[in-house]
């Protein structure tokens, strides 16, 4: 019996199209556009200006307040202007353009494709090593991964669980990188046990790529404390709190950090950007990424800089299809749709999803007919219906109550609901609301 | 290009929808329907029709002529409160009544209140209970098995095992006297006995029972607590006195309890929203039965429980939450 | 006979008990309240709107004969007139204030404003307000999904099915406020209505630069500077390529209305002008 999460939890169609096509290198773009707020925290603070001239993997933008990451140039060109542009909500953020020149790296920056195994750094210079590399959290959320290395004073680690779940629907980035990088992969999670100080690792694996639990198998016998564990296909088990619980049967108490039950959650792709940055010097410039869909006509799986127009992935894929109604950045579940395709690959972008006319738009709304099924699903034990409610009616006290701050926004009560109610959109406006209300109380 | 759609995340949709659940549930009350069709015969196919299309003509009349929507009789609520309200009925009812008895489940239980999703009883069994309550004596007659096949209102009729045995205990019979007078445990089974038109064959009510559960159109919780409960409570009160309680057994298979657990209490609107409130709901179903059954005057009590529970639905749902995620957190390894 | 005279005499009994323990409890339990709450609270319009930032006219009565400086506090709906008479009540110095209404600041109507993509989330400004900019290149403009009319308790606002943006009616405006607080893109403003309520406003609150905010609309103020630099009274003031005229200031002059070159700033119920561009501004006016 395989394990899972112990509440909730559904089973969409997974449509993996792209989960047998190699991980491509895309070619440079001809200007990168590189977002200064790719990470959750304060946008970064650009160090150059226009008209100067870098090299790929230069540093253009520190990171600015504790929550923050830096930025580096992913190609090597000139500074041609930091200016507004359009991120994917269509609000206006600023960016640092590069025209690129070539592709002339850093001399620091070990290029060689060896791998190198001894971790010569103490736990200290492993996490700086990982700040200055500008390393988010590359499974979506971008949290700068730093951060989460240095539990807070009194609370311990002692196992380090590494995310190889991918359980949003369609996306096979990350599973390309289990097959293709596991040797980097387990490397970076030594670094990253080392920079942890624990002795136990394990990588949570969805029971639909056999392939990948068997090759990381094979590789984690040369390893000590690493372990391999699959688990049943069960949505949202890539969520932090579901993976601990599926892994360990440990559950995070509402409101807390995995740290509070000794657990440090890790992606895949993290895990291949600090084995990069720890023992090649190389900062976070570039990123696997999906670009996938029914009507696409060749989805695939690529290594993209950052800064790279989504429209050049697309091309890749064999352009653009003319019933395109949607393209979602990320997977379906808890994707963002995007304004326009004329925004660049950041440090989050882990696939791009484009979804025909047909399959765009939603059915009607009908009454909620209290089946439950949206309780059924919730993996946080939520009343979804209820929330909805409160948050409609602006009942902010009462859905605070209810746990709405638990909500990890997983999608699956909307997904559920078979009168089509739009559970999520109203119970996400209620979360931002009372959060509002609970920072400005403790102020 | 065409302008591109956004919308907030999630952008895929199960596909389950109202219809589908509806149709599911109507599916699962077909064996039911046949055995009847047997059983019953004539009767219960002038009985069925009748109170699936009146129910449908009132949704449409009340949709269309008093709320002003766009009417939605299709959804397939208003067909199931009309073969549920048809199988709380002897098949030898007059029509009238049963029109009558369509008008109050839409009229009064259902639309009254705003319509599907809105209503806290479960729209058949108000209809059912009015008609009992007001017309006793044509609610109380049952049609014989089988015998009365070919004939609709002059049907021969007879009383049900549970009337039989009310009776019985009350003038003083010993149960074993009682035990010859009511049809086999096998008969009752498979439904050989007088009743309304859509209980009496348990073995088709549990085959809709499978494909409910099958399909994930209703989870376990409330049919087998409320079985669960009915079976352990006559099974003290059996194992006390078993001259004065007869067995659990035979409660279970009589008297409309597997058709009210299997497909009223289960009824989505009028149920709670929580794992732990379904079983709550299901065991007071339970105790509320037997305890009508009895010591209280009616010899059937599933209707009355079912009713009773569903005014403490929204109690249930305000007191008996989910087992949220982090509530048994283990403690952290120093 | 006796049943009868038992029955009437229990419940004489227990009505005349019940009786003194009501009597005994109103007394025991009795709360002064000052009879001038009930007073003030005659004179305010009782529309318990919570505009004067009190939860109902009840509270806001309180709070009038509690406080010593009643300056600060205004029932928006009542006005001045109301709130001279409370204060008549209480023997105290009402603050005279000028009557507000509320003013829509986005005119990015279908036609100038065109859309760019489709939203199909729930039907709240809140909730398109946090998923993204808008469906327009403007992100800061009107979403059109009517949180301010839903929020409107006098019935003051519709949206207008043709322009896709909520329009104010002036004579049920009661300038309470709710409508500024329920729209997440903060385009509605309470302002002075004026002598004849003639008011001039911008109509925009795109911050953007010129180039982009006039690529997303055509009537969007772009910051060009020229109604700042032809106003007499210094009432205009351009922050973050946003025009923003100060009613304070403004003494209704109409010469940044002239200049502005994409007819961003907008005059409500002046009369017609008597010269050449006299059809061109009755148009720009909206009808109420």
């Amino acid at each position: 019996m395989l394990k899972t999460f112990s509440i909730g939890g559904i089973h969409p169609a997974e449509n993996k199209l792209s989960a047998q096509n190699p991980i491509a290198t895309l070619d440079l773009p001809a200007q990168a556009i590189v977002m200064l707020a790719q990470h959750i925290g304060a946008p970064a603070e650009p160090v150059v200006q226009k008209g100067d001239i870098v090299k790929t993997g230069q540093l253009i933008a520190k990171a600015s307040g504790f929550v923050s990451a830096n930025i580096h140039a992913p190609v090597s060109g000139t500074i041609e202007k930091i200016d507004d542009v359009a991120d994917a909500s269509g609000y206006k953020r600023k960016a640092i353009f590069i025209k690129t020149d070539g592709d002339e790296w850093l001399e620091t920056i070990d290029r060689t494709p060896d791998l190198k195994k001894e971790i010569s750094l103490s736990p200290a210079e492993i996490i700086q090593r990982i700040a200055d590399a500008g390393i988010v959290g590359m499974g979506g959320a971008t949290f700068p991964t730093h951060i989460k290395l240095a539990p807070p004073p009194g609370k311990k680690c002692d196992i380090l669980i590494i995310n190889g779940v991918e359980c949003e629907p369609y996306l096979t980035a990350d599973h390309r990188v289990m097959l293709e990088k596991g040797d980097e992969i387990m490397v970076g999670i030594a670094i990253l046990m080392k920079a942890l100080s624990v002795n136990k690792a394990i990588i949570g694996i969805e029971n639909n790529k056999p392939d990948a639990i068997a090759h990381l198998n094979k590789m984690a016998q040369a390893y000590q404390g690493i372990s391999i564990m699959p688990l049943k296909v069960q949505y949202p088990q890539g969520g932090e709190k579901q993976l601990i619980d599926a892994c360990i049967g440990r559950q995070v108490p509402s409101g807390k950090l995995p740290i509070e039950v000794g657990a440090v959650v890790q992606n895949i792709g993290t895990a291949l950007a600090i084995y990069e940055a720890v023992q090649k010097n190389k900062p976070l410039i570039e990123r696997v990424i999906t670009v996938t869909g029914k009507s696409v006509s060749t989805p695939g799986n690529y290594l993209a800089r950052i800064g790279t127009p989504m429209l050049s992935l697309i091309e890749a894929s064999g352009g653009l299809p003319v019933d395109t109604g949607k393209i979602i950045g990320g997977g379906p579940m808890m994707g963002k749709a995007l304004t326009s395709i004329d925004i660049p690959v950041t440090k989050g972008s882990s696939g791009l999803l484009i979804m025909p006319d047909r399959e765009a738009t939603r059915q009607p709304m009908q009454n909620c007919i209290r089946c439950a099924k949206c309780v059924s699903a919730c993996p946080m034990g939520l009343e979804p219906y209820l929330l909805m409610v409160l948050s409609q009616k602006g009942i902010w006290d009462r859905a605070e109550e209810e746990k709405v701050m638990d909500c990890i926004e997983c999608g699956s009560c909307s997904f559920t609901c078979p009168s089509q109610r739009p559970l999520l959109d109203h119970i996400r406006l209620g979360k931002n609301k009372v959060g509002q209300i609970m920072r400005s109380r403790t102020k | 290009m065409n302008k591109l759609t956004v919308s907030p995340s999630p952008h895929v949709h199960s596909g389950d929808s109202v219809k589908k659940n509806m149709y599911g549930v109507i599916i699962a009350l077909m064996p039911a329907l046949l055995a009847s069709l047997w059983f019953f015969g004539v009767g219960a196919l002038v009985v069925t029709l009748t109170s699936v299309a009146a129910c449908l003509l009132f949704e449409f009349l009340i949709q269309k002529y008093l709320l002003n929507r766009a009417p939605s009789i299709l959804d397939g609520s208003a067909i199931i409160t009309g073969l549920l309200l048809a199988f709380n009925l002897p098949s030898n009812l007059p029509i009238a009544l049963i029109i009558i008895g369509a008008a109050v489940s839409i009229g009064i239980g259902k639309m009254a209140f705003g319509g599907l999703g809105n209503n806290p009883f479960n729209p058949a069994l108000v209809g059912r209970v009015f008609l009992l309550i007001s017309f006793p004596v044509q609610m109380t007659s049952w049609p014989l098995p089988i015998a009365s096949r070919m004939s609709y209102v002059d049907a021969l009729t007879g009383a049900t095992p549970l009337a039989v045995l009310k009776e019985g205990v009350k003038s003083g019979q010993s149960m074993a006297e009682l035990t010859e007078k009511i049809p086999s445990s096998i008969n009752l089974f498979l439904g050989n006995m007088g009743g309304s038109l859509g209980e009496v064959a348990a073995i088709a009510l549990i085959i809709g029972l499978a494909y409910m559960l099958i399909r994930r159109i209703i989870t376990w919780h409330i049919p087998v607590s409320v079985i669960a409960t009915v079976l352990i409570f006559t099974g003290i009160l059996h194992l006390v006195d078993p001259q004065q309680y007869v067995s659990p057994l035979f409660h279970l298979l009589t008297g409309g309890l597997l058709l009210g657990a299997i497909f009223m209490a289960t009824d989505y609107v009028t149920s709670p929203m929580s794992h732990p409130g379904m079983i709550v709901f299901g065991v007071g179903i339970g105790v509320i039965t037997v305890l009508i059954r009895v010591f209280g005057a009616y010899p059937e009590g599933v209707s009355f429980a079912i009713l009773i529970m569903n005014a403490f639905t929204p109690l249930i749902n305000k007191y008996i939450k989910p087992k949220a995620f982090g509530e048994v957190a283990k403690p952290v390894k120093a | 006979m006796s049943v009868v005279m038992i029955t009437i005499a229990t419940l004489v009994v227990l009505g005349a008990t019940a009786a003194v323990i009501l009597y005994a409890a109103a007394q025991k339990f009795k709360v002064y309240e000052d009879p001038r709450i009930d007073q003030v609270e005659a004179v305010l319009p009782a529309a318990n709107c919570g505009g004067c930032g009190f939860p109902g006219c009840r509270a806001f009565a309180e709070a009038l004969v509690k406080a010593d400086d009643i300056s600060t506090l205004l029932c928006p709906v009542g006005g001045a007139a109301v709130m001279a008479q409370a204060a008549g009540i209480l023997g105290k110095e009402a603050a005279a204030t000028a009557p507000m209404v509320a003013v829509v600041r986005c005119n990015g109507n279908c036609d100038v404003r065109p859309k760019t993509n489709n939203y199909d989330g729930a039907s709240s400004c809140a909730i398109a307000a946090s998923l993204y900019g808008g469906d327009t290149g403007c992100s800061f403009g009107c979403l059109g999904l009517g949180d301010c009319v839903d929020a409107c308790q006098f019935d003051a606002m519709y949206m207008d099915e043709k322009t896709g943006l909520p329009v104010i009616i002036e004579d049920k405006c009661v300038a309470c406020g709710a409508c500024v607080k329920a729209c997440p893109k903060i385009i509605i403003q309470l302002r002075k209505k004026g002598p004849k309520s003639r008011r001039i406003f911008v109509s925009c609150v795109n911050k953007d630069k010129g180039g982009v905010a006039r690529k997303a609309c055509e009537v969007a103020c772009i910051g060009c500077g020229k109604c700042e630099k032809v106003c007499p009274h210094g009432a205009i003031t351009i922050t973050n390529n946003l025009a923003y005229i100060d009613d304070e200031k403004c003494k209704l002059c109409r010469k940044c209305v002239e200049v502005c070159p994409t007819n961003a700033i907008h005059e409500i119920n002046f009369p017609p002008r008597k010269e050449k561009t006299t059809e061109e501004k009755t148009e720009e006016a909206p009808a109420n």
